[in-house]
């Protein structure tokens, strides 16, 4: 998949025509290119509106980069203002809010790995070993739900709850203890966004899991109770093994979106934390680009972003074929 | 990507333990049941707790500290004065407008896509799949986004919140591996019977697909309703904001929502933040008893299985 990357933006109808000599050459083509043309014009016409949506607002953009290599200026516009080469690229580099928001994006998606990922994989084996067919759909139910709710909606929650008026500020000053505003503390900053993260999203995020515990074979765990595992037994070497493979996978594509926090709920709380603490490399983006007009190097820092980012993906992508798995990508294709 | 709730059941139908399994111990039993309370409380808790703030009195509020389970003295001020016709109003239409657009439109062009692309054999939709799927790895960006709809002429439209994210390419896979499992005979006997594709849409392929549809217009719903960064980054006239916008100013930046008349004693500041967050929840816990009802049926089961 990753080979035919470079042949993709093109316009429709050339998409059209590469497609189609590519079916003629797989087999003995009877109708000419225009017969079939005339024959799916129906197909194709339903398709139009959408393919016409991501030419226009997913590949027409990445000409938008080429701002990276200008002094863009508002008032001139794109043609007349000056190119600058990689000027840009190097105010970036020498910039230290940059580095700070290299290091932050970083120390986020690290905690959350650690400490956001495994949640889910607990939450599905606690589902799973639930007998009660009721129970179990309750829970799920209820745990399903937060994921449907949106960041403003959370983080004005998760104010009430730890911020300067909240909850926890409560409680602890009911205890005689100083009251603590963990919305405000630059040093909380990762704890409070995965803690946000797993209220929203622990319980969807075990979907997954739920469905890889379903495929391992019930005989497996019978043979294991009758050489006499226990439950215990039971779970690490039947159990974890039969799921091991999607936990790699998720894992090494969690390390391929490294460089991207939950942006909308970071952009939420970057004010109350300090940009000192709060900024990422998508918050900068849109603080020093669309705030402050510096569109030369937030388009640098965004198209440096964008292709280590897609590296990444591609290169965890590849390493969960290494691993024997279908990966996300080549399985939806298909 | 749902569990097939029907392959569980029938695995171990009603709450049958197979013979093989231990019964758990009393501790063990307790335990369990104890974290599966904890975990349900921890969900439901802030979600009561906002409820119950935006119907106290100031009293109630200082007391209790954030969130009130209990409102003591119940009241409807807060909503009152939302509902009087100021910014949390005029935000819930342009929301409610936004929602029920951009959901129509976006599951019209995904469903004609899904369809289009769902038979191999048509001239190029493979290659018009992978321009669909590439999207999903990688990300245009902020800033290459801005420009696309400044030069586009959409900045500061309301066109502005719907046209930028108009089709998911994860939903438009689910939907065409649905319309791709439906039996070709019935699509064939249709065409022999003279229907055109267009036909076979909306005579054979749609009635056949109300689920998979339902779930699609529900998700694209949701997020249409939750969407705020859309609104900030392409309007300008903070008159056209919808409700996650106001939830960002109002709530969590602060500003005070009160245009009460002089001589009004207005709703304590906190309960009006808990309506605002009210209003935009209730719609989400509305439309969730069927969502779930949807994937827990295994709908989506094809599209992750890959």
């Amino acid at each position: 998949m990753a080979d035919s990357a470079p042949a993709l933006p093109r316009t429709e109808r050339s998409s059209d025509r590469q497609g189609a000599s590519a079916l003629s050459r797989a087999r003995p083509a009877r109708l000419s290119l225009r017969q079939r043309l005339k024959r799916d014009r129906v197909m194709l016409l339903l398709t139009l509106p959408g393919l016409l949506y991501f030419l226009v607002f997913h590949y027409a953009p990445l000409f938008g980069y080429l701002t990276a290599f200008k002094d863009y200026e508002v008032y001139l516009g794109f043609a007349q203002s000056a190119w600058v080469g990689l000027a840009n690229f190097q105010a970036m580099f020498s910039d230290p809010a940059f580095w700070s928001a290299v290091a932050n994006t970083l120390q986020i998606t690290l905690t959350q790995l650690v400490f956001y990922f495994p949640v889910p994989i607990a939450l599905a084996l606690l589902l799973n070993s639930l007998v009660g067919d009721r129970v179990r759909r309750f829970v799920q139910s209820v745990v399903y739900l937060p994921h449907f709710i949106g960041w403003t909606i959370i983080v004005s929650v998760f104010q009430q709850l730890l911020g300067g008026t909240g909850v926890l500020t409560h409680v602890l000053q009911s205890l005689g203890l100083p009251g603590y505003d963990m919305t405000t503390d630059p040093g909380a900053f990762p704890w409070l966004l995965t803690l946000e993260s797993v209220w929203k999203d622990a319980g969807w995020g075990t979907i997954i899991f739920l469905a890889a515990l379903l495929s391992i074979d019930p005989q497996l765990y019978e043979s294991a109770a009758i050489d006499g595992a226990g439950r215990w037994r039971r779970t690490w070497h039947v159990t974890l093994p039969g799921i091991t493979p999607i936990i790699i996978l998720l894992l090494v594509l969690n390390l391929g979106s490294i460089l991207s926090t939950g942006f909308e709920q970071v952009l939420l709380q970057r004010d109350a934390v300090g940009p000192d603490a709060g900024e990422v490399l998508d918050t900068y983006v849109y603080y020093h680009g669309i705030k402050s007009g510096q569109w030369g190097p937030a388009a640098a820092v965004g198209l440096v972003k964008m292709l280590i980012g897609t590296a990444l993906v591609l290169g965890a992508n590849k390493v969960a074929h290494f691993f024997g798995q279908d990966g996300v990508y080549r399985g939806a294709a298909r | 990507m749902a569990l097939p709730a029907e392959t569980m059941s029938a695995r171990r139908s009603g709450n049958a333990r197979p013979a093989w399994v231990e019964s758990p111990s009393r501790v063990g039993r307790a335990a369990k049941a104890l974290l599966l309370v904890l975990i349900t409380l921890a969900v439901i808790y802030p979600i009561v707790g906002v409820v119950g703030t935006s119907l106290s009195d100031q009293a109630t509020i200082s007391v209790n500290g954030g969130l009130v389970l209990i409102p003591t003295h119940p009241q409807l001020d807060a909503y009152r004065e939302i509902f009087a016709g100021g910014v949390v109003s005029r935000a819930l239409l342009v929301s409610l407008g936004i929602t029920l657009c951009g959901t129509a439109a976006s599951v019209l062009v995904t469903v004609g896509m899904a369809y289009g692309l769902s038979r191999p054999e048509v001239t190029g939709s493979r290659v018009i799949l992978m321009v669909a799927l590439l999207t999903m790895l990688f990300n245009p960006g902020i800033i290459a986004n801005f420009l696309t709809v400044k030069s586009l002429g959409l900045y500061n439209s309301f066109a502005a919140l719907v046209l930028p994210s108009l089709v998911s390419a994860f939903n438009l896979v689910v939907l065409r591996s649905f319309f791709m499992g439906l039996p070709g005979e019935l699509l064939d006997s249709a065409r022999v019977d003279g229907a055109g594709d267009f036909r076979i849409l909306v005579r054979v392929v749609l009635p056949l697909s109300k689920a998979a549809i339902a779930v699609i217009t529900l998700f694209y719903a949701v997020s249409y309703w939750n969407a705020f960064f859309n609104a900030l980054l392409y309007l300008q006239d903070s008159a056209k904001n919808p409700l996650p916008m106001v939830l960002r100013s109002f709530v969590i930046g602060g500003q005070s929502l009160h245009e009460a008349a002089a001589g009004e004693i207005p709703a304590p500041q906190q309960a009006v933040q808990m309506a605002v967050l009210v209003v935009a929840l209730v719609p989400i816990l509305c439309v969730y008893p069927f969502l779930q009802r949807y994937f827990t049926k295994g709908v989506l089961t094809g599209a992750v299985k890959g």
